[in-house]
């Protein structure tokens, strides 16, 4: 036995510890959405790049800004910015500008998540904050649907890409309305098949229901993610919107079309699961999905916008601290 | 059939820790020989100070009483050699706190037999005679917690016991004290529980065993005499399956409820230890003077299960076993999950002290911690439904009074909640110092 003793800690146990960190975590859902990402490249083009670059770089750049001015630390390093930013520039057309699309970035970061107190505190979920500034901001290029890049080259990047700040975008794009938009003014219904491979207009990141999917299975087997919340919200949409449909067919969209179209399989899966703006109790996510469920289909059916995964997500955001204060689980042997 | 009952054994929630238990399960229990310095803390179980009964200069046989109880609430010390008592004083613990110890100082030539090696005649005791024998065995809850065993006896007049309830789950990672015992002394366990479940008038013994140690539960079958009442249940194997509201959970599927004890459920739980050690006190006079002890860990050289005699210091034990690595950073008394660290090797093996664990830089590197996000885990891991992640926040900001009233003091310190959380939040130590607050400021009102 040695002479010396080595200088013993003493931390307190647990010693052991399970291994996965909100790092990893985070990363993962990055892997998640990787296909889709991909697919939004190989449908749009260069442009699709450039407009989630910018997200991106809005987003992590106004991170990096305040973990120096604000001494937080390196919490550029939890990759978390670089996931808001992606997530955000999934949720934005294609031929957005992307000044916007940088702003929108700055202001999902800035607004979304640093003035709350940075990460974990943020009431409401950085992206959709960002895109619900640039929506009430830019309602033109905001609801302006790029065709798809069809036979076009990839390197082509539509004029309204690079647009300059504050200058009359050139339209010169053929734009047309999405699968909702057909939907909701016109009762036009788009091909299922297309919904859920990817071959519609919609944002960069809710056309391939799909490749959505997957990622979330992906991050449910990596237990990332609450089952919870995107199943109670698909269930409550197929639910009302079914209820509706046996209404009236022709004004009232069928499920699996208010499923796979527009942005609900993003927002359920990847947005509405962000665990800092969704309840923590098992019961309060079930009630969470639910209250999101049913204002999608509110909005959309009934609103005057085409599409209202976004705000139905927010609005429960909002509710969230009220549905954990009431639904606190039931202690052991009370 | 048989599959759906074994599947609703079941508490819900816990954690699935890395058992590492291969270093040691299959290594024989081996006794530790005497030293030559002995140190008995009079508050070694929960309660009050044994009082001395010896002074120094005094010659002590091995077995001998040195310290009566201090109360109900408090045991008998015996000395674990023959001897000399050197002195009488405060001495550092594994806490770093002083508290008064009986030292011994062990006499070299003595054959170190025990001072009367008769059993006692348990047949023909009182449940209040049964009672005190525990008590001034001095025998406690060996799983660490070190609760006198003779104070869970006492149940008060119009409760009745159903089942006696013997743990064998040894949930803790690295440890396999428990485990050697089922295998290598089943008879002695078997006739522990017959003496304690035959004093408390129980209807049935239940043995509660995790499914990683399928020879204990083997062994326990094959031993078990035709006419005793005994089952032996396996358990699955999840953290912490040891603590006594989530086995009685598991195997009656009855919730005790908060702020009651197992009696309130007709339920006594003993630790296997517990059992044995009552069953060298009755069948062979042998006082609670020595205890089982894993030696493991990344940090120690020799894994070993042994017989320490209480009293003997961490230090020489781990000499027994060839030291310590280099890499060694810290020892933790107990388990990984729940054990205590020790700032020095010089304190003594206590009664409730199941292991002596090395770990090295791996496991004490301080990982970087993250804010926390919300993400649920630690409810999704605490036995208790209890919100762990508000615990932390509360704690952090003193609003002590918040947590108890989201009910702390419901709180085991399992664990499962740091184990579990991905931004490295020490959750489990912020809840100690909530609770340590919460009591001082009981003891002291302003």
């Amino acid at each position: 036995m040695k002479q010396k003793d080595p200088d013993l800690l003493l931390l307190h146990a647990p010693l052991l510890h399970q291994g996965m960190t909100t790092p990893s975590a985070m990363r993962d859902v990055l892997y998640a959405l990787m296909p889709v990402t991909v697919a939004a490249l190989w449908f749009f083009g260069l442009g699709a790049l450039l407009v989630l670059g910018a997200c991106i770089a809005g987003a992590v750049l106004t991170e990096w800004f305040f973990s120096i001015s604000e001494k937080r630390g390196e919490s550029l390093l939890d990759a978390s910015a670089i996931l808001t930013g992606l997530l955000l520039g999934l949720t934005l057309p294609p031929g957005l500008p992307i000044w916007m699309a940088f702003l929108g970035g700055v202001v999902a970061i800035g607004l979304g998540k640093v003035i709350w107190g940075g990460l974990g505190h943020n009431l409401f979920n950085p992206a959709l904050l960002g895109r619900a500034f640039l929506l009430a901001t830019f309602p033109i290029p905001m609801t302006t649907w790029t065709s798809l890049r069809g036979s076009e080259s990839f390197f082509h990047v539509s004029a309204s890409n690079l647009a300059l700040p504050f200058m009359q975008t050139k339209v010169d794009i053929v734009s047309s309305a999405s699968p909702l938009g057909l939907m909701k003014f016109e009762q036009e219904v788009t091909p299922l098949t297309n919904l859920m491979f990817g071959n519609t207009l919609g944002s960069l990141g809710e056309t391939s229901g799909v490749l959505l999917l997957l990622g979330g299975i992906y991050l449910w087997i990596r237990r990332d993610l609450d089952w919870r919340i995107p199943v109670s919200i698909l269930l409550t949409v197929v639910m009302f919107s079914g209820g509706l449909t046996l209404v009236d067919a022709v004004r009232f969209p069928s499920p699996l079309f208010s499923i796979f179209s527009g942005g609900l399989l993003l927002g359920a899966i990847y947005m509405a699961t962000d665990p800092v703006t969704s309840p923590l109790t098992p019961r309060g996510t079930w009630i969470f999905g639910i209250g999101v469920g049913v204002l999608v289909v509110l909005i959309r059916v009934f609103g005057g916008l085409p599409e209202g995964v976004m705000y139905a997500i927010l609005l429960m955001n909002a509710a969230t601290p009220l549905i954990d204060r009431y639904t606190q689980p039931r202690i052991f042997g009370r | 059939m048989n599959t759906l009952r074994l599947l609703r054994r079941n508490f819900d929630h816990g954690v699935h820790p890395a058992h590492h238990k291969k270093q040691t399960e299959d290594l024989a229990i081996q006794r530790v020989p005497f030293v030559s310095d002995y140190v008995m803390p009079l508050g070694q179980h929960i309660g009050v100070p044994s009082q001395p009964v010896v002074e120094v200069g005094e010659r002590v046989n091995r077995g001998q009483l040195i310290a009566k109880p201090g109360g109900f609430v408090s045991t008998a010390l015996h000395s674990p050699v023959t001897g000399t008592i050197s002195e009488i004083g405060d001495v550092r613990g594994a806490d770093g706190v002083f508290a008064p110890a009986i030292q011994i100082a062990a006499d070299p030539y003595a054959t170190q037999q025990l001072e009367s090696s008769a059993g006692v005649d348990w047949q023909s005791l009182s449940l209040e005679d049964f009672i005190g024998a525990v008590q001034m065995a001095g025998i406690v809850g060996m799983g660490g917690a070190a609760f006198p065993s003779h104070v869970k006896f006492s149940v008060p007049d119009g409760v009745k016991i159903r089942h006696l309830l013997i743990n064998g789950s040894e949930c803790e990672p690295y440890l396999t004290n428990d485990h050697r015992l089922m295998v290598e002394r089943p008879e002695d366990l078997l006739l522990g529980a017959e003496i304690v479940r035959q004093k408390l008038g129980a209807e049935e013994t239940i043995i509660g065993v995790e499914m990683n140690k399928p020879d204990a539960i083997e062994i326990l079958r094959r031993h078990i005499q035709p006419d005793q009442p005994v089952r032996i249940v396996p358990l699955k194997v999840k953290y912490p399956q040891g603590a006594e509201k989530m086995i009685i959970k598991a195997v009656f599927d009855k919730e005790v409820p908060a702020g009651q004890l197992p009696r309130d459920v007709e339920v006594n739980v003993n630790n296997v230890g517990t059992i044995v050690a009552i069953a060298d006190y009755f069948l062979r006079g042998l006082p609670s003077i020595e205890r089982i002890v894993t030696v493991s860990g990344p940090g120690a050289d020799y894994p070993a299960n042994l017989i320490v005699p209480l009293g003997t210091p961490v230090r020489e034990v781990l000499r027994f076993c060839g030291g310590l690595k280099d890499e060694t950073r810290e020892v933790i008394l107990g388990g990984p999950m729940m054990g205590r660290p020790t700032a020095s090797l010089d304190v003594p093996v206590l009664k409730g002290t199941s292991g002596i664990l090395a770990f090295t830089e791996v496991e004490t590197a301080r990982p970087k911690e993250y804010p926390c996000i919300r993400c649920a885990r630690c409810l999704e891991a605490c036995p208790y439904f209890l919100n762990p992640s508000r615990f932390a926040r509360l704690s952090r900001a003193r609003m002590y009074d918040e947590m108890e009233q989201y009910s702390v003091m419901d709180c085991v310190e399992c664990g499962c909640c740091t184990f579990a959380c991905p931004s490295n939040i020490p959750i489990v130590q912020l809840i100690r110092t909530g609770k340590d607050a919460l009591r001082a400021s009981k003891e002291n009102p302003e």
